[in-house]
């Protein structure tokens, strides 16, 4: 991965630890209660693996989850953990982070927590810009309800309560965070250890709410969703990964590249045939979502081009540093609190 | 013409006009006035949940009833002994409420045939015998106000808008009331707009020397200030008193406040109010929804702040399931519920009393929550302090029971002595000095409550969650014998607060009464004063009022049966009656009206009254 731009602040506050930290620090003596072979597992050991990198004492990480099979998470990581109720995670998380700088804290989620019941509170975390690393495991299904469809499903999905295929649209998660005016907004995959640590070592230094989806694989009610992102076989000819600064060429040898058309669309070309110039240039640090909007778009049910990395990353206040800026200026302007003067302010009177 | 001047011990004056003209802002300054004045008093504004409700309409007259006195008083008033009708509709509306002989002044220019027909007047009741049993002020308020700002610089329409400053101008004349205070807050109120303030300061001293000159009113009224006991005062609404209190248990338990809230009506003060005291460290932050805004005050109190959110009962349906997340993690948590109308909307700006069964129950599980009802508005401030001791102490969530009445309501307040407040220690746990491990769920052997281990406490981590957790561990427990264990550890950590609360006191100064009056919440004033009232009468009552709804004081059980008959007055359809007489087996009465207004003092006096002539 190319070197990120400058964002900066999200951990300054947080203390660091004097002693040099192991994934296995991060572990807690609960037995994991995953189905065999659930991508869950993958993402756990990934996350416990690249915490130490961060330094940061082992207290002031906090985890909190939702409800479903991910959101078990926090039982699992020997830091505070929270696992609240159906879809409020990121509510929760919000008052934790807006009264707590010193703290690192990390929303579990799913495609249903964070999409369906929670779906207003995802996207007004996005647009506050809060201090929060939400990582959303999509796996395309309810999974801990066994197996009915989720609003990542795909039009038609045969699941146990719709029998005849669902008729629903999905969501995009990526178009959607985007659109909610999220600051940081990453794709990355369970099986990808390293590929999905690089982009949570990105967004632990993001300041303010970034959204990081995880196509998790489900063994057990939707195995082989994302089969094709993981097969050998073709996934370099269908997986553009995403680099700040680089252009955006695919396929096994790079034949394939992103041009954008005469109407503006993006256009998927042979390398060889254009000029190289005429191709995109990917820069997460544009003010400008269209273009990474324009990316999450490439998505299709087939994923004959699939987007993973980061697609946006840019810099601008978080709210709980500017609710913080305002207490200070407060006290600043009026000096602190007095609770004498405060209750006899405004018209008092004195009774002999 | 020298005037003569009567002494009253006490009015009622009830302002009434349309939403648009001011009527609440005028109750507010003539309030001012009196309590600076030293009476004391007691507020009721009443208004309609539209913001403009079509001009004219009777939906849309907007009043304020203010009594007061040279004795202390304990309610609004039953009924005006002056009413101020700004147009057809405020009086049509209001004249069912005024006793024969009362005074009316009324705005002539606005009974227009158009107006009159809007509220269905077929004669204009200025010109026929409708009005013939009252003292009737007919007066040109509007063009007196155009009149006497013809050389000012600004349009007829603000001329006008500023009648209800003519209006509070000639009204503070007949009452003797001080203006300096009134002058002073249109000088700060349209500081940027000096044609508009210098217009209204003129209109109000223009309606107070029409007081002076006019013949229509021959007499002016002395009400003598009341003796109160000596200290420093202020008025004080329910709504910033509560705000007050929420401060207050900032600085008594060094706490950060967290306030979580989303706006609605009648709650929303309470968060415009801490907005204002960031430099308390206070922390608001107005969330998406209701669910969102309990959800960030619980996850500040993870953290270590006092988390509070404030609404009302729409609200508390919506943050139920997060409520009852924080009575399974145990952590602290306020919830103010300044009740309304209901059900559903109901009406938004009406008082109602019928939220204690839904904060009592309303949770799915075995939920115990305690809960705290003020008795007044300047209570509102002990209650929300007393609420965050609880919460602090027992490390549970705690539900406050405003209402509508309470929140707008005013009434003088003598300031306590910060001294003698409670002080809230919010002990965070450390790590155990034994070096054994941490045990989030091992309670404290007196209060049953748990430590509260905050972020960042290093040796503590642990988890938490909605799961059912293992005594002591609270690592997940499916066991039953533990569940069991635990919904029982849970209800017993709320059952003893008991201990920990004043027992219920009967006011009962003969000590022979055969009848109780209990009530709760915002309804004393108007109980007391019916009290009162029987007394003077010689009938003997006992009262008492509960603060604490759950648990009830430890000496409930006593005081129901030591009387032949327990009557129980509630704005609601006799939800404490339900509880009393499920709890103690005692077969209260109950008396029910569920208005949107508080009680009469002199219909419960009759209800009193009937109960202690049948024993
Ligand atoms: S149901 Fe699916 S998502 Fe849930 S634990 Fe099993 S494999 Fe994982």
């Amino acid at each position: 991965m190319s070197e990120l731009p400058d964002v900066h602040g999200a951990l300054a506050l947080v203390p660091k630890d004097d002693a040099p930290q192991t994934a296995k620090d991060f572990k807690t003596d609960q037995e994991v209660r995953w189905c065999p072979g659930c991508g869950d597992y993958a993402v756990l050991a990934a996350v416990q693996g690249f915490l130490p990198e961060l330094g940061l004492r082992r207290e002031n990480i906090v985890f909190v989850s939702g409800i479903g099979c991910s959101s078990r998470f926090p039982y699992y990581m020997n830091t505070y953990g929270f696992h609240s109720i159906h879809g409020r995670a990121p509510a929760i998380a919000t008052g934790l982070a807006a009264a707590r700088p010193d703290l690192s804290v990390w929303v579990i989620s799913g495609d249903g927590d964070s999409l369906s019941i929670g779906g207003n509170h995802l996207i007004h975390a996005l647009r506050r810009n809060i201090n929060l690393k939400i990582l959303m495991f999509n796996n395309r299904i309810y999974g801990l309800t066994k197996g009915q469809y989720s609003p990542t499903s795909e039009i038609g999905k045969i699941t146990k309560s719709t029998p005849m295929g669902s008729l629903d649209a999905p969501f995009n998660p990526i178009s959607l965070a985007i659109g909610a005016e999220g600051s940081f907004v990453a794709r990355t995959l369970d099986s990808d250890r390293k590929h999905l640590q690089s982009v949570l070592r990105a967004a632990a230094q993001h300041k303010g709410t970034a959204l990081v989806e995880i196509y998790q694989n489900c063994n057990i009610f939707n195995d082989g969703a994302f089969e094709p992102l993981k097969d050998p076989a073709v996934r370099d000819d269908i997986t553009l990964r995403l680099e700040h600064g680089q252009p955006i060429v695919f396929g096994a040898s790079g034949e394939k590249a992103l041009i954008r058309s005469a109407s503006g669309a993006f256009e998927v070309v042979r390398t060889a045939d254009v000029d190289s110039a005429s191709i995109v240039v990917h820069d997460t640090a544009n003010p400008d979502p269209s273009q990474a909007f324009a990316l999450s778009r490439l998505d299709s049910p087939s994923f004959e081009h699939t987007p993973i990395g980061i697609f946006r990353n840019v810099d601008r206040p978080s709210y709980d540093e500017q609710l913080r800026d305002q207490v200070g200026e407060a006290i600043e302007k009026q000096g602190p609190g007095d609770l004498a003067s405060l209750l006899a302010s405004g018209d008092s009177w004195r009774i002999d | 013409m020298t005037k003569q001047v009567q002494q009253l011990d006490r009015v009622i004056i009830r302002f009434a006009g349309d939403s648009g003209d001011g009527m609440q802002l005028t109750g507010d300054r003539f309030t001012q006035e009196t309590a600076s004045f030293g009476n004391d008093l007691s507020t009721l504004p009443n208004y309609p949940a539209e913001i403009r409700a079509p001009a004219g309409t009777l939906p849309g007259v907007s009043s304020f009833q203010l009594h007061f006195a040279d004795h202390d008083i304990l309610t609004p008033g039953d009924a005006p002994n002056v009413l101020v009708a700004m147009n057809p509709a405020a009086l049509k509306a209001n004249l069912p409420d005024l006793p024969r002989g009362a005074d009316l002044i009324i705005n002539t220019d606005e009974f227009t045939k158009r107006n009159l027909a809007k509220v269905g007047y077929e004669t204009n009741p200025l010109d026929d015998d409708a009005l013939d049993a009252y003292q009737v002020h007919a007066l040109k308020l509007t063009s007196l106000t155009v009149g006497a700002l013809a050389g000012f610089e600004i349009s007829k329409k603000d001329a006008e808008r500023a009648k209800n400053m003519f209006a509070l101008g000639l009204l503070s004349w007949l009452y003797h009331r001080p203006t300096e205070q009134t002058v002073a807050f249109l000088e700060q109120k349209f500081g940027k707009k000096p044609d508009i303030m210098k217009a209204n300061i003129a209109a109000f001293q223009a309606g107070w020397s029409y007081g002076e000159t006019t013949e229509d009113f021959s007499v002016s009224y002395e009400i003598k200030p009341a003796k109160l006991s000596p200290g420093l005062y202020r008025n004080i609404t329910g709504n910033i008193a509560l705000a007050y209190g929420l401060v207050a248990a900032g600085t008594q338990s060094g706490l950060p406040i967290f306030l979580g809230s989303y706006p609605i009506t009648p709650a929303s003060d309470i968060l415009h109010e801490l907005s204002k005291h960031k430099r308390f460290g206070i922390k608001t932050f107005q969330a998406e929804d209701e669910i969102a805004a309990v959800g960030a005050a619980l996850g500040a109190s993870f953290g270590g702040s006092l988390g509070v959110t404030t609404t009302s009962g729409p609200g508390v349906a919506l943050k139920s399931e997060t409520i009852g997340l924080a009575v399974a993690t145990e952590l602290p948590l306020v919830v103010i519920d300044v009740q309304r109308a209901g059900p559903s909307t109901g009406l938004p700006t009406k008082t109602e009393q019928a939220d204690l069964l839904m904060v009592m129950y309303g949770r799915n599980g075995e939920s115990p929550v305690p809960i705290v009802a003020p008795q007044s508005p300047s209570d509102c401030f002990f209650a929300a302090l007393e609420a965050a001791r609880i919460a602090v102490k027992y490390r549970t969530p705690v539900i406050v029971l405003s209402d509508g009445y309470l929140a707008n309501g005013s009434e003088p307040w003598r300031l306590p002595d910060i001294e003698d407040l409670p002080v809230i220690a919010p002990d965070f746990a450390t790590a155990p000095a034994d070096g054994t491990e941490f045990q989030p769920f091992k309670r404290d052997p007196e209060t049953l409550a748990r430590p509260w281990a905050i972020p960042g406490t290093p040796g503590l981590e642990h988890r938490i969650g909605g799961l059912e957790k293992a005594d002591g561990s609270g690592n997940i427990s499916y066991d039953s014998g533990n569940h069991d264990l635990m919904v029982r550890l849970r209800q017993a950590k709320v059952t003893g607060i008991a201990n920990d609360i004043p027992p219920l006191h009967v006011d009962d100064p003969t000590g022979s009464a055969r009848v109780l009056v209990l009530g709760w919440g915002g309804t004393y004033g108007s109980i007391a004063a019916a009290v009162r009232r029987v007394r003077k009468s010689g009938g003997e009552i006992a009262q008492a009022h509960l603060r604490h709804l759950n648990p009830f004081p430890a000496n409930t059980a006593e005081v129901l049966r030591s009387y032949d008959k327990v009557i129980v007055p509630e704005i609601n359809l006799g939800q404490l009656a339900l509880l009393l007489r499920g709890k103690y087996l005692v077969d209260v009465i109950s008396y029910n009206r569920v208005r949107g207004l508080p009680f009469k003092a002199e219909e419960l006096a009759d209800v009193i009254g009937d109960v202690i002539a049948s024993v």
